[in-house]
């Protein structure tokens, strides 16, 4: 990560995932989005924040075409969404990883979809197994990795596919603390040396400012955008020294102010 | 997974599960401190012992031994005169081998159970996935399976014999009506259970409809369907039996019914023996064949 | 299932079986398959008879004090065996083999031993219940938390009071629904005893109703059996749904 690739991407970025007017009610009667609109610029990574049961991975997936909304609509590349489209890509809570595959078919398993050629595929693979730290590993199943590393794979299944929007729905929350840290160092890296849009989910204060250009601060069920924090925290070349700089702490405590009133209301 | 036929000792084939390890063997070998001279050659001892003692191998062994000498014993006693000593038991076992009719019965036995065996894993498993991946097909044949699964349809063994006479076809249909419903409900279970996350990855990645059943449901389901076959196979064995001591005494259940008409209590007990000894090392066979040919993470990991 | 927007509940294709049923009776395809309208009414009118109430009671005496058996001696060993890795190595690869070997080949031991009366039907009930029960009590002690097994210790609980006042409620999810496995499996094996036996209870009914082609009979007493296996399949699983909080609570 360095400031020169940060400042390259123009000031005013277009949106690559325009969100207009989208509301989602589950059958049941739950009202999850309530008339969300919101712009992705393209290029930067964009994280959705709020309290644990808010509609943040509902709208994640509205996004990925996963689930329909009940209204409004969204665009990605100024297409309309009607299902999971190729310039898109999930990251997955749970890594949903095949657990009768080994890696190298995991992660290739986006190409093999697509009817990509095997030797073709698994070379695209290889490459991206290498890129996020797992060589060595292309032979061994997801349950004799840790959690960390399973997430990896999870990654690198949704780089190989060479989308233009990854969207990560949580995707270091099933992993330990210290393992966490290095992913979010390696994800500061990934999207400097990646030139995509990166649409990330966490319900961490913490992980939001860490790794985000743009917070979007998401209230309770039914949500709406409350608020949207643009952290201006130098991104130099020692990731830790983000961790100490005033305005990483500003951010956070900013944005714990401004979550903790739904707590009370919650409570 | 809340079947009808789950059951938490039996759940995702736990029933082999390694036991945790734990200190045991205590105490068994404490005589050693007696001799201090020897005290030195003499330490190992206890340890060994306990290694011995906690060795799987050794007590699966001693259980064996246990189990043989209490029916030696019991028939010595005797407990019935209908109960024949264990060594008995072997000796009329190897005579029905040596000369050849127990394979002969076991090759007619074997008939009606590979037919209806068959006919079962293939039509179960169809009629099981199919309803898994279409509601209709469930709510229209579920209901039957699931009173079939919990109703003892042994009884219907009267009704096929008027249906189908006294033949093969009987006996393979009894095998049927018994296999039938646990592989067709575990067949819909395992195909209705798959988990979420891997079918969004599916369709995130593009995978179309048939791509996403043939590559993740399947495999995701096929533990489970297989947990199914073995418990299908098992009660396949129980209704080829129960057809031969019922309609008509063929193969083994001939040797059964025969020697028991006689009193000739050694030769009886020896068939079925013979024929539980079978069923198990078959529902084993079936095991391995499912780590060997459709579970390669499993096969990493042995 | 959905039609339009009305839920279909799963049971209800049961009717249009029912009603392919009574069709294809009344065409007269097969003197086997009797109108089901015919097969109802033939309940009605065995139910209330005293042949049907004796074998009931010949049956249902059989079917409970076999289970009592099975329970009494299953649950017991099952705790021991997920209590001790000595007993469970003895005896868990007999109660695996138990478990899935084709129990209809010992019958005719238990006949010869027993003879052909109401105490082969109990242990026919025991040999077919007794395994699963075994099974899901070792699973279920083997699943409590080792953080309530230290604080048994850390309290002094003796070994009968550790097993009385915790293993046992700790693991009482697993050990009813092995005790459910092990009733639907006690039905199966009630019956099939009195097929081979065929002189008491359903078993001796069964036998004359078929020597006697009476099919409508026969469909009616087999059509109270499913009802019964079936009924106490869902009360014991609506048993046990109502003690599953209890091991969510647990975990």
């Amino acid at each position: 990560m360095n400031a020169a690739t940060a400042e390259a991407i123009p000031a005013e970025p277009r949106a690559i995932v325009e969100v207009e007017d989208v509301s989602k009610v589950y059958p049941g009667g739950t009202e999850a989005l309530n008339h969300v609109s919101l712009d992705f610029p393209e290029g930067q990574l964009t994280t959705l924040l709020g309290p644990s049961g808010c509609g943040k991975t509902t709208l994640l997936k509205i996004i990925a075409g996963l689930i329909p909304a009940t209204g409004g609509e969204v665009r990605v590349d100024g297409k309309v969404v009607t299902g999971p489209g190729p310039e898109r890509a999930f990251v997955f809570q749970d890594f949903a990883l095949m657990p009768w595959a080994n890696v190298l078919r995991n992660v290739a398993f986006g190409l093999e979809l697509r009817g990509v050629a095997r030797s073709e595929r698994e070379a695209v693979a290889e490459s991206y197994i290498g890129q996020v730290g797992l060589k060595g590993f292309e032979k061994a199943y997801p349950h004799e990795l840790s959690g960390g590393m399973r997430q990896r794979v999870g990654l690198a299944r949704a780089l190989t596919v060479n989308a233009k929007v990854l969207l990560m729905d949580e995707p270091f929350s099933a992993v330990d603390e210290q393992t966490r840290r290095k992913f979010q160092e390696d994800l500061l890296e990934l999207v400097a040396r990646e030139r995509k849009t990166f649409l990330f989910v966490t319900h961490s204060i913490e992980e939001a400012v860490y790794v985000s250009d743009r917070i979007v601060l998401l209230s309770r069920r039914p949500s709406r955008v409350s608020q949207i924090v643009e952290p201006d925290i130098p991104r130099g070349d020692d990731p830790e020294a983000i961790r100490r700089d005033p305005a990483y702490i500003d951010t956070v405590e900013e944005i714990w102010q401004g979550l903790k009133k739904y707590l009370d209301e919650g409570v | 997974m809340q079947t009808p036929t789950s059951s938490p000792a039996l759940r995702a084939e736990g029933q082999a599960s390694p036991a945790p390890a734990r200190p045991a063997g205590t105490g068994l070998s404490s005589g050693s401190d007696s001799a201090p001279p020897v005290a030195p050659v003499a330490l190992p001892a206890p340890n060994v012992m306990a290694q011995l003692v906690s060795h799987p191998l050794f007590l699966r062994l001693v259980s064996v031994v246990i189990v043989f000498s209490a029916w030696e014993y019991a028939g010595r006693v005797p407990i019935s005169p209908a109960f024949p000593t264990f060594l008995e038991t072997m000796d009329a076992l190897s005579g029905l081998v040596a000369d050849g009719t127990l394979f002969q019965a076991f090759w007619i036995t074997l008939q009606p159970l590979a037919i209806g065996l068959l006919a079962s894993v293939v039509v179960g498993v169809a009629f099981g996935v199919t309803m898994g991946l279409n509601r209709l097909a469930e709510w229209f044949g579920a209901p039957l399976f699931i009173i079939a699964q919990s109703a003892p349809l042994a009884a219907l063994i009267p009704i096929l014999t008027f249906a189908y006479g006294i033949g093969l076809t009987a006996k393979v249909m009894t095998v049927c009506i018994m296999a039938m419903p646990v592989i067709v409900l575990n067949s819909l279970n395992a195909v209705r259970h798959t988990p979420l996350s891997l079918l969004e990855m599916g369709r995130s990645f593009l995978g179309s409809r048939w791509q996403v059943i043939w590559k993740i449901v399947l495999p995701a389901a096929a533990p489970v369907i297989f947990a199914g076959l073995r418990l299908g196979c098992a009660a396949g064995f129980i209704g080829v039996i129960l057809a031969e001591l019922l309609i008509t005494p063929t193969g083994i259940g001939d040797i059964i019914t025969y020697n028991q008409s006689i009193a000739e209590y050694a030769k009886m007990y020896a068939a079925i023996f013979s024929i539980i000894v079978f069923s198990v090392l078959f529902i084993e066979l079936i095991e391995r064949l499912e780590v060997t040919l459709f579970r390669p993470e499993k096969r990493a990991t042995r | 299932m959905v039609i339009g927007k009305i839920r279909v509940p799963l049971f209800c294709s049961l009717i249009i079986w029912a009603a392919l049923w009574e069709v294809v009776g009344r065409s007269g395809a097969s003197f086997i398959i009797p109108p089901l309208s015919a097969v109802f009414a033939r309940i009605v009118e065995i139910v209330p008879t005293a042949t049907f109430a004796e074998a009931l009671w010949i049956t249902g005496k059989a079917f409970l004090l076999g289970n009592a058996i099975a329970i009494a001696v299953g649950v017991p060993l099952g705790v021991i065996m997920g209590r001790s890795i000595i007993a469970d190595r003895v005896f868990l690869p007999w109660v695996n083999l138990f478990l899935s070997a084709p129990l209809t080949a010992l019958v005719p031991v238990i006949m010869v031993i027993f003879g052909l009366g109401e105490t082969t039907i109990v242990m026919t009930v025991v040999l077919f219940a007794v395994w699963i029960i075994v099974l899901d009590a070792r699973a279920g002690v083997r699943g409590i938390s080792p953080s309530l097994v230290e604080m048994a210790q850390v309290f002094g609980a003796n070994p009968w009071q550790a097993f009385g006042k915790i293993y046992i409620y700790a693991a009482l999810p697993e050990i009813l629904s092995g005790i459910r496995l092990g009733m639907i499996r006690a039905v199966k094996g009630v019956v099939i005893g009195q097929l081979l036996v065929s002189i008491i209870g359903f078993g001796r009914l069964f036998e004359l109703y078929s020597s006697r082609f009476l099919m409508e009979h026969f469909w009616a007493l087999l059509f109270v059996l499913f009802a019964f296996a079936f009924t106490l399949n869902e009360v014991l699983a609506w048993l046990e749904r109502k003690v599953d909080y209890y091991a969510a609570a647990r975990h």
